[in-house]
C-alpha cells in the first residue's frame, strides 16, 4: 500500500519536473518546484511509514518550511532583483 | 479493527494517488501559468489532505497523529499564499491569460 503511494509520488515527480525542465516562463519553473516540494514532503513521509521509522516527519516538517521560504525568496529576488537588503 | 483501518487507508490513498497524478498531467498539459496554478492547487490540496487523512488513521492517537496534523496545517496555509504571489507577480510582469476577452478586465 505505501509502496504503491510511492510510486504514484514518483511518477508525479517526474511528470512535474518535465514542466520544470521545458517551462516557457519563469513563473512556470517557480510553480513546478513548489509543487515538486510538496510532493517530496508527501514522499518523506511515506517512505518513513513504509520502513517503520516515522519520526522522518521532523524531516517532512523543515522541508515544507524551508519549500515555503526558499518559494518566496526566489519571488522576490525575480522581482525586485534584490533580497532586500538596507540601504546605507 | 485492523483490516477496517487498512481499508481506509487504501481508499485515502488511491484518492490521493489519482489526485496527484491527475495534477502532474494538469500541470503539463495547460497552456499558460495562470491555469497550472489550477493544477498545482489541486496536487497541494487533494493530494495532501488524502495521504495525510491516510495515516492519520493508520496511526491512531499518537505524537505523530500530531505531526502529521502540524504538515497538514501549515501546507493549507502557505500553499495559497504562494499560488497567490506567483499569480501577482505574474500579472504584474504583464502576463495576459489566454482564453476570451471580455471588456476591458483583460
Amino acid at each position: 500500500m505505501y509502496l504503491a503511494a510511492l510510486i504514484a509520488c514518483a511518477i508525479s515527480g517526474i511528470l512535474i519536473l518535465v514542466r520544470a525542465i521545458l517551462g516557457k516562463t519563469t513563473f512556470d519553473r517557480i510553480l513546478a518546484v513548489n509543487t515538486l516540494g510538496t510532493i517530496i514532503v508527501i514522499g518523506i513521509s511515506l517512505h518513513g511509514f513504509y520502513m517503520g521509522r516515522p519520526e522522518f516527519l521532523d524531516i517532512a516538517i523543515v522541508y515544507a518550511l524551508i519549500n515555503f521560504i526558499g518559494t518566496i525568496a526566489v519571488l522576490k529576488l525575480f522581482s525586485t532583483g534584490s533580497l532586500g537588503e538596507v540601504k546605507k | 479493527m485492523d483490516l477496517f483501518k487498512d481499508v481506509i487507508t487504501g481508499i485515502c490513498f488511491f484518492i490521493g494517488s489519482l489526485s496527484i497524478i491527475i495534477g502532474a498531467c494538469g500541470l503539463i498539459k495547460f497552456p499558460d501559468v495562470f491555469s497550472r496554478i489550477h493544477a498545482a492547487g489541486m496536487i497541494d490540496t487533494g493530494g495532501t489532505a488524502f495521504f495525510l487523512l491516510g495515516m492519520v488513521v493508520q496511526t491512531g492517537w499518537t505524537l505523530i497523529t500530531v505531526k502529521l496534523l502540524l504538515i497538514g496545517v501549515f501546507i493549507f496555509f502557505t500553499s495559497p499564499v504562494s499560488s497567490h504571489v506567483t499569480a501577482n507577480l505574474a500579472r504584474q510582469k504583464k502576463m495576459i491569460p489566454i482564453g476570451r476577452k471580455i471588456g476591458k478586465l483583460l
